[in-house]
Order: C-alpha cells, then sequence, then structure tokens
C-alpha cells in the first residue's frame, strides 16, 4: 500500500522535501514507518527530538496502524503562538 | 472562525465576528513578536503550518472552550509566513455574558495552542536560525 508523508520545519528541512509517496507493507504502523523513512533519509534522526504522530489531520499513537491512502505527519515539537 | 493566513491578522474582523447582542463582554488577546528571546537579538519569526490538521485544531479548541465556559463565539487567526518584530502572530476574540468567561477561554486557548496546534516558529536573530521548541538549530556565523 502506499501513504502520503509531509514534513514540516525541522523535519522538512532535514529530509530535504515537504512531501513524499512511500509504500510500505499492508498493516504497517506508524513506527514502522517512521523507521523505514529514517533509512531513506538518515537525517531525520534528531537527537532528543519528541514526535507526536498525525494520520489525516488528528492526533494517533506511534501504533496505530495505516491504511492505503493515509496522510501521515511526524510532528516536532510545536511552537505556535 | 477559525484560520491560519499568511496576511497581517485584523483584530477588528475577530471582534466583530464574536460580538453578539446578548453578550456583556469580548476579551481578546495578541500574541506579538518580541526583539529578544533568551539573551538573542531577535530579527523576525518564521512561523510554518500543517494548515489543513492547524485549524481543524484550532476549532477543537474553540469547542472544548465552549463545554468549559459559557460563552458565545470565539475566533482564533494564526499567521504562517514571516512576521515582523511587533506585528501580531495569534490573535484571539471571545464573547460571553459576563467578564470571567470571556477571560478564562481566552487564557485556555492561547495555552492550547502552545501545545497541540501544529504550527512551528523559526526565530532568526543575528548569528543564526533556530527552530523554537527543537533546541536544535544551527548557527550560521558560530562564534
Amino acid at each position: 500500500m502506499k501513504v502520503r508523508v509531509k514534513f514540516f520545519a525541522i523535519l522538512r528541512e532535514r529530509a530535504g522535501t515537504s512531501e513524499v509517496a512511500k509504500d510500505i507493507a499492508e498493516g504497517s504502523t506508524v513506527a514502522e514507518l517512521w523507521r523505514q523513512l529514517q533509512k531513506d533519509y538518515p537525517k531525520l534522526d534528531v537527537p532528543g527530538i519528541r514526535l507526536l504522530y498525525a494520520v489525516n489531520q488528528d492526533y494517533v499513537t506511534v501504533d496505530h496502524q495505516l491504511k492505503d491512502q493515509d496522510e501521515v505527519v511526524f510532528i516536532p515539537p510545536v511552537s505556535g503562538g | 472562525m477559525f484560520q491560519v493566513t499568511n496576511q497581517p491578522i485584523e483584530l477588528d474582523k475577530l471582534v466583530r465576528f464574536v460580538i453578539d447582542p446578548e453578550a456583556g463582554a469580548v476579551a481578546t488577546f495578541i500574541g506579538t513578536t518580541r526583539n529578544n528571546n533568551e539573551g538573542r537579538k531577535v530579527i523576525a519569526l518564521d512561523y510554518e503550518g500543517y494548515a489543513e490538521m492547524a485549524e481543524k485544531e484550532l476549532r477543537r479548541i474553540g469547542e472544548d472552550a465552549k463545554t468549559k465556559w459559557p460563552i458565545f463565539r470565539m475566533a482564533i487567526t494564526h499567521r504562517l509566513g514571516p512576521v515582523q518584530i511587533g506585528e501580531a502572530s495569534v490573535i484571539i476574540a471571545v464573547s460571553s455574558a459576563h467578564r470571567d468567561a470571556a477571560f478564562a477561554a481566552c487564557r485556555f486557548a492561547i495555552e492550547e495552542i502552545k501545545k497541540t496546534v501544529p504550527i512551528w516558529k523559526k526565530e532568526v536573530f543575528e548569528g543564526g536560525e533556530v527552530w523554537i521548541g527543537t533546541q536544535t538549530g544551527q548557527r550560521l556565523n558560530p562564534s
């Protein structure tokens, strides 16, 4: 299956792209997707960073199971306001 | 009215949106960019957002506030892109029958924005830039 990953802020800079389509195994979790992305983009491994996860614009936990065509975003510490 | 925008935010627009004939109070909060942070001389702030989700989270904050306090309407606009010193990065307006609810809901909204809304600010300061919250910025001119 295929998911769409969007990168923002420091992760966008580290990945060098703001969006990527990624093929992953059926039933993969957010954590598994993150491990695969770190292989594609080694710089995504920011020491000490605490991420949150969103699928289709809702916060999910790291063990959330992905579906085909999901939009996945790894959210670095937010700093709006 | 919950939105992100690349344009300067107009306070009047938000206040007009929340004013209600039954309201005796409108509280507003304006977050502005400061020219210093942790001893650094700040030149500008650059906001980036996951716009669709940010607006969804802002709406969620409005709904949560309504369950906590008897407010009539809330409006929040957060700016994205470069924001110069002294300009507004976020404005919140809330109306209620009496002042306590409006003040409390306004305070709640800004605290929640800082915790859950997917917006990030990059601080451009004299000598470098840093993504606030991530603590992994790079100095462009190491001294």
